[in-house]
């Protein structure tokens, strides 16, 4: 372990410290920022967000993105809604509050500064998305409805149906597209960045392969913005889109930006269990339904009956049993976790005995049907479309899947990374959640980031660049970089193997799954950190990517699946590295009495920063002490 | 349960194509359409033939990405169901199961099942938006939208813009992706302001990739958001007004 990284962050208090900085950052003059060039890898909520301000703002900007449409970023999913402190009921909510609670919901492992600063701006994004046209829920009067999601203890989340992320996103492309339209914004679909270009250390440039033509290209800037999304499809399975990878990012981590707690990974309770081999992705269910519905497995592991058959008395309703306050409302780690135990212990329920029960029975009785269904509809469709079943008549099946990833690349206060130039903007970044992330939040901190810290911060930094070009796209780094990325195209193409690259993905995601997972321990992450590389060099010894053509599906997902090898092995280092539990990291030899998780303040209050090392060799890890100066550390209970 | 497929195969956009027979034996009922596609991947990568190209992402019904004509119809049998959702279970054991691309003019295949939807994106950005900077939105709770005309808009909000309407329809019209868009921002206070350039502007686009609508409403049959075709007379009445207050407009200046 060595050196102690900075944050950047200002001083002075936390409440006025964002307004102050501010003020205290350079700025660029309107005349001068069409002479800086950006560019904006990804589409979803944060580089779409952050492309359409810059663009307005006069920089040039270059969007890429490897979906055949903007609007298609996975930012798309999102069902539940996004938080603000905005107040509109009333309820006692406040910035402070807002602050507070995700400090606290991100286990005591987040940055103070940051999530003052997003708690801050989380008011501003609802105005913004308001005047784009975002359609959200309203109340007869026609003010904003809000819900209380996730536990909160007040009614602060906005939403549109069960398609919050889908509304926000069609609203902030349409902004983009409008400077696209405008001449500000240089949009370009179907491109996937395969490396970042690093010149005396500061990044200079991308290059970029057209999934189309296959072409190869060069493009050169004085910032790089790297809005990609997280990592969750490590693990094969996962709530991910199929098409979602950690490539971007990966490739800058090897340029040398710095992975930050790459173990902090969102289990999320509520989604469907896998029916079969074939399964190819987890689906979601909104975790609203835990407000109705009442998860149970049956006492005896040898059950046969239908559900509706298991007399109240051979049920064990383990979150009520266990949390009697919180019952099926606690947080998703700990019911996710709990969910486990009774898999493990052989209770599970299903054909393949891999789900808990989420029993509707109870709230249709005591309301009535219809409500119920006015409530879930949607939900109750999607899952009766996937599994064949009516959850109004027979409980639904649950099981935790991988949903979020909270660690990403390390950047500072600015969201810049230790790499000069390059800035890294939602989930792609570490920041903001700790290390587990609340419900709602993932949507409001893509658009922070995006609308209202990136073109404060870019601009301290461009300002002392006025007068230098961008580096040349002939420049020897440029010739390097291409060079790389058409070898490695070249070295996947000419393996000829006998294993599809989807084969290996799902061997690796068992061992991420197995020893990475909801539950780790000293053993099991030995276990992966030998049979990762095994795994690994099998791949690049017998992977079987066909083709010819230009455009190549395989190739692609190879790519990304080689970058995942790699990643999957640096969180299983970062795991055994944090001998603590904390928010979605549980470590089994780190547990109270109870079985719940245990935090080690004095030994990993920081955040854990690793630098690549090169192919084969270990990762240097480096610290940022976490000081808490406004929040106190406790202990989470929900007994 | 064994199932036949024929799949329109086509190297590159230029290329002539051709459908391909293809046996998928041992298909789970459980499998959603995708994975049985991803299964019969699998096999003909086995046996050293290139993997069928086809777009997909979330796997949800939500990005869209997804989209082929199965048995002639857009998204296959389900009503309301994206590919991605459609699951084995709707067909039977022995069934011969026809599998291309969106049909149209204005969506060329790209290579097998992929084609370029680009011109969506070009309608919408000829006038899809509200204008509104960052930083210059007033207070969210300033204007009241009854909750009605927000639910309206919200109904035509949800396309995700798969293209199904436009393949479905005889004359690949895309009359309800772009009514959908325009009656989104149009029935809001928010997108008075450009309501009429917005519907010029997106209408002439429309018009220079696509065919015209002769009222066959194939294109409400096939949307996997089960969006209505209101929405198009509204867009025609917004575009026959636009005419007139668009000119009106000007004179003011």
């Amino acid at each position: 372990m060595i050196g102690s990284l900075d944050s950047h962050g200002p001083a002075g208090d936390i409440d006025t410290r964002w307004t102050q900085h501010k003020f205290d950052m350079k700025l660029v003059a309107p005349n001068n920022r069409r002479k800086f060039d950006v560019i904006v890898i990804g589409s979803g909520l944060a580089g779409a967000s952050a492309a359409a301000t810059l663009g307005e703002q006069g920089y040039n900007v270059k969007v890429f993105t490897y979906h055949d449409s903007p609007r298609r970023a996975h930012s798309i999913a999102a069902q539940g809604g996004i938080n603000a402190a905005k107040n509109y009921k009333g309820d006692g909510d406040s910035v402070q509050r807002l602050f507070y609670d995700t400090v606290k919901g991100g286990d005591f492992r987040s940055r103070e500064a940051n999530v003052h600063r997003l708690a801050e701006v989380s008011v501003d994004i609802i105005d913004q998305m308001v005047a784009q046209g975002v359609p959200f829920a309203r109340e007869y009067g026609g003010l904003l409805d809000n819900r209380s999601f996730g536990g909160a203890q007040v009614s602060r989340t906005f939403y549109a149906r069960g398609q919050t992320g889908q509304q926000l996103l069609l609203g902030a492309y349409q902004q983009m597209m409008h400077q696209v339209h405008a001449g500000t914004v240089e949009l370009h679909t179907r491109s996937e960045m395969l490396d970042l270009v690093v010149k005396d250390g500061v990044a200079s440039g991308v290059i970029v392969r057209d999934l189309v033509t296959g072409a190869v290209s060069r493009h050169a800037a004085h910032a790089v913005l790297l809005c990609t999304g997280g990592y969750g499809n490590v693990f094969f399975l996962s709530t991910n889109a199929k098409y979602s990878n950690a490539s971007a990012t990966w490739r800058a981590h090897r340029r040398g930006a710095l992975f930050a707690n790459p173990c902090y990974t969102q289990i999320h309770p509520t989604c469907i269990p896998a029916s079969d081999e074939f399964q190819s992705k987890l689906t979601l269910m909104s975790e609203s339904l835990r407000n109705d519905g009442r998860i149970w497995v049956p006492k005896d592991p040898d059950e046969t009956r239908s559900p509706d058959q298991v007399p109240e008395a051979e049920r064990d309703y383990f979150l009520e049993r266990k949390y009697p306050s919180f019952g099926n409302l606690v947080p998703r780690d700990v019911a996710s976790r709990n969910a486990k135990t009774m898999v493990d212990q052989g209770k599970g329920v299903g054909p393949l005995k891999n789900g808990v029960y989420l029993d509707f029975a109870d709230s249709i009785s005591r309301v009535d049907a219809s409500t119920i269904y006015e409530r879930y509809g949607n939900l109750f469709d999607m899952y009766q479309r996937i599994t064949d079943e009516d959850p109004m008549q027979v409980p639904m099946r649950i099981y935790p899947a991988v949903h979020y990833t909270m660690g990403g690349l390390w950047v500072d206060y600015h969201l810049m990374s230790n790499v000069p130039g390059l800035f890294v903007l939602g989930e792609a970044n570490f920041s903001d959640h700790g290390a587990n992330r609340l419900g709602a939040s993932a949507l409001m901190q893509g658009l922070a980031d995006g609308y209202f810290v990136i073109s404060y911060t870019l601009a301290n930094y461009l300002a002392d660049l006025l007068g230098t070009p961008p580096v040349a796209v002939d420049d020897p780094v440029f010739d390097e970089a291409q060079q790389s990325v058409d070898d490695r195209v070249k070295r996947l193409l000419s393996i000829g193997g006998t294993k599809s690259v989807d084969h290996y993905h799902r061997e690796l995601g068992k061992i991420m799954w197995d020893y990475c997972g909801m539950a780790r321990n000293r053993t099991g992450l030995e276990k992966a950190l030998s049979e990762i590389p095994a795994l690994r060099d099998e791949f690049w010894r017998d992977v079987r990517v066909l083709g010819d053509g230009p455009m190549n599906q395989s190739l692609e997902r190879a790519g990304r699946v080689a970058d995942f090898f790699e990643l999957g092995e640096l969180m299983a280092r970062d795991a055994l590295a944090r001998e603590e539990s904390c928010g979605g990291h549980f470590r089994e030899e780190s547990q109270t009495p109870e079985g719940e998780a245990l935090r080690n303040d004095d030994d990993y209050a920081h955040v854990a920063a690793w630098e690549w090392g090169g192919e084969g060799s270990t990762p240097t890890l480096h610290t940022e002490p976490l000081t808490f100066g406004h929040v106190h550390l406790t202990q989470r209970s929900y007994k | 349960m064994h199932v036949k497929l024929h799949v329109w195969r086509q190297a590159d956009p230029d290329a002539r194509g051709a459908m391909e027979t293809y046996d998928a034996p041992d298909v789970s009922e459980e499998m959603s359409f995708l994975e049985m596609l991803d299964l019969v991947n699998e096999r003909l990568n086995a046996e050293g033939r290139e993997p069928i190209a086809f777009e997909h992402d979330c796997r949800e019904g939500i990005c869209g990405s997804c989209g082929m004509m199965i048995n002639g119809q857009a998204h296959g049998p389900q009503k309301g169901t994206a590919t991605c959702q459609l699951h084995m279970r709707k067909f039977t054991d022995g069934d011969e199961i026809y599998i291309e691309p969106w049909r149209a003019q204005a969506f060329p295949v790209l290579k097998d099942l992929v084609v370029d939807r680009s011109p969506f994106d070009q309608i919408v950005e000829a006038g899809g938006y509200i204008t509104a900077p960052t930083g210059a939105a007033p207070d969210a709770n300033l204007t009241p939208i009854p909750k009605e005309v927000a639910d309206a808009s919200m109904d035509a909000a949800a396309c995700i813009g798969c293209g199904a309407c436009v393949a479905a329809c005889p004359n690949s019209a895309a009359q309800l992706f772009t009514s959908a868009k325009l009656s989104h921002l149009n029935l809001l206070p928010q997108g008075q302001a450009e309501r009429y350039q917005r519907t010029q502007a997106m209408v002439d686009t429309m018009e220079t990739f696509f065919g015209s609508c002769t009222n066959h409403g194939e294109c409400q049959e096939a949307c996997p958001k089960e969006i209505s075709i209101d929405f198009i007379a509204y867009m025609n009445r917004d575009y026959v007004k636009a005419q007139i207050k668009n000119r009106k407009l000007l004179s003011q200046g």
